[in-house]
């Protein structure tokens, strides 16, 4: 990976950030939603005593359906705004699959950095291992970003784009919410890294498998 | 020997209609050609498969540099199109999209060249401005000026007037003529003025 390679990845990743704080398209869907659903789940809920398992189900559920109202937005934005015809002139798939995903990336940590505290004081929750949840969270994190950059890209070009995503979604994320979920679950109930090896070994293989397949699709799907 | 791009047996169509059937032809650098029609005839179709932007149904496009042809993937280092289909980045300013494209073809441009670049296209003095807020004319000059950036060994160019008020339209003269001295010009369009600038006219009717 040449550093030419790298430098216009970030400035693919820097161009989507600069755009985003000018319009907040996607930040304001993703933070909107998952906001609204913790006050309404912590409303509902928060008076009663929930099981680990039920929180870590929670916390994910408003995670995956937040990252549905606004990961697509990345390649969405580029063929409604007819930009995405100039890149494809300008720069390699990979180089903008790179920026895609990064950016993805860095959208979610955002808002888990901000969800993370307020699900904690909301519901009530106790996190007896901090270093487990992160790492859980942030494997979570990049599987989520690396699947639904490629499905974001698949959809942008059909015309029932926001049904079609979360239909194509979520069988894809299914085995990484089980795993996310169990992780979690581990985390928090107190079974620590023996409890959760399986669930962070799945966590690990699902992105390294679903960014490597990306990677290697995603010429086919950008120029397809 | 010079760089070339031939199209040999190249045909498209769209379910059962076809657009383009069977067409073979070659240009050279430095050298231009005209593609006129009437509309709906396969211009711009024909512009998008040069790019690699649409797939050909039949047939096929290569570049050659000398003998060596130019695998696809790098064909897009060699070739630059100025549409009005083809956006540019509306709420980055001028300079920003000039900075962002000129990144990605790996060809930075100091301000002071980016200066030179707006001033040749009229737009002096606006780089500040937020593309959403520029007239469809200077939209049209601010892609000259993105595509001018990578200097590009073929410049395609459909409808290259469109939009533009006499002022642009001058411009756009100059850019045909520099181009077509110095690297390769293919130009879609039913301007007359625009294709007495070529060398050689295909006309497309189906």
């Amino acid at each position: 990976m040449s550093s030419d390679w790298t430098t216009k990845a970030l400035a693919v990743l820097a161009k989507d950030i600069r755009t985003e704080l000018r319009t907040r398209y996607s930040l304001n869907a993703l933070f909107m939603f998952a906001f609204t659903t913790l006050v309404v789940v912590s409303f509902s809920l928060g008076q009663l005593s929930l099981g680990v398992q039920v929180l870590s189900a929670l916390y994910w559920i408003i995670i995956f359906f937040a990252s549905m109202s606004a990961l697509s937005g990345v390649f969405v934005k580029e063929e409604d705004a007819k930009t995405a015809q100039t890149l494809r002139l300008f720069a390699r798939p990979s180089v903008i699959y790179a920026g895609k995903l990064i950016y993805n990336t860095l959208l979610l940590t955002i808002l888990c950095a901000l969800l993370t505290p307020l699900y904690v004081v909301f519901m009530n929750v106790t996190v007896p291992d901090w270093p487990l949840f992160l790492v859980v969270v942030l494997l979570g994190i990049i599987g989520l970003s690396g699947a639904t950059t490629i499905i974001g890209a698949i959809v942008a070009k059909a015309n029932v784009r926001g049904a079609l995503f979360a239909v194509l979604s979520f069988p894809v994320l299914l085995p990484l919410l089980v795993a996310a979920i169990g992780g979690t679950d581990a985390a928090l109930g107190g079974a620590g890294w023996a409890g959760a090896e399986n669930h962070v070994k799945l966590l690990v293989a699902y992105a390294v498998i679903m960014i490597t397949a990306s990677a290697v699709l995603f010429d086919f799907v950008w120029n397809g | 020997m010079a760089l070339s791009l031939t199209v040999e047996k190249l045909s498209k169509s769209f379910g059962a209609r076809k657009v383009i059937r069977d067409l073979s032809f070659m240009v050279s650098a430095p050298g231009s050609l005209g593609i006129t029609g009437r509309n709906g005839s396969g211009k711009t179709t024909l512009m998008r498969i040069l790019c690699q932007l649409v797939p050909p149904t039949g047939g096929r496009v290569a570049i050659r540099d000398g003998d060596v042809e130019i695998a696809s993937a790098d064909c897009f280092n060699y070739l630059k199109m100025i549409s009005p289909e083809m956006a540019l980045y509306e709420m980055l300013t001028g300079y920003e999209n000039l900075r962002f494209f000129s990144t990605l073809a790996g060809v930075r441009r100091n301000r002071t060249e980016q200066d030179e670049l707006l001033e040749s296209v009229g737009l002096i003095g606006r780089g500040d401005d937020l593309v959403a807020a520029y007239s469809s004319g200077m939209k049209q000059r601010l892609r000259y000026a993105v595509a001018l950036l990578a200097k590009p060994a073929i410049l395609l160019l459909d409808e290259p007037t469109s939009n533009l008020d006499d002022a642009g339209k001058a411009i756009v003269l100059e850019i045909i003529a520099r181009q077509k001295s110095e690297g390769m010009l293919i130009i879609a369009t039913n301007e007359v003025e625009d294709l007495k600038q070529v060398e050689h006219v295909i006309r497309l009717d189906n």
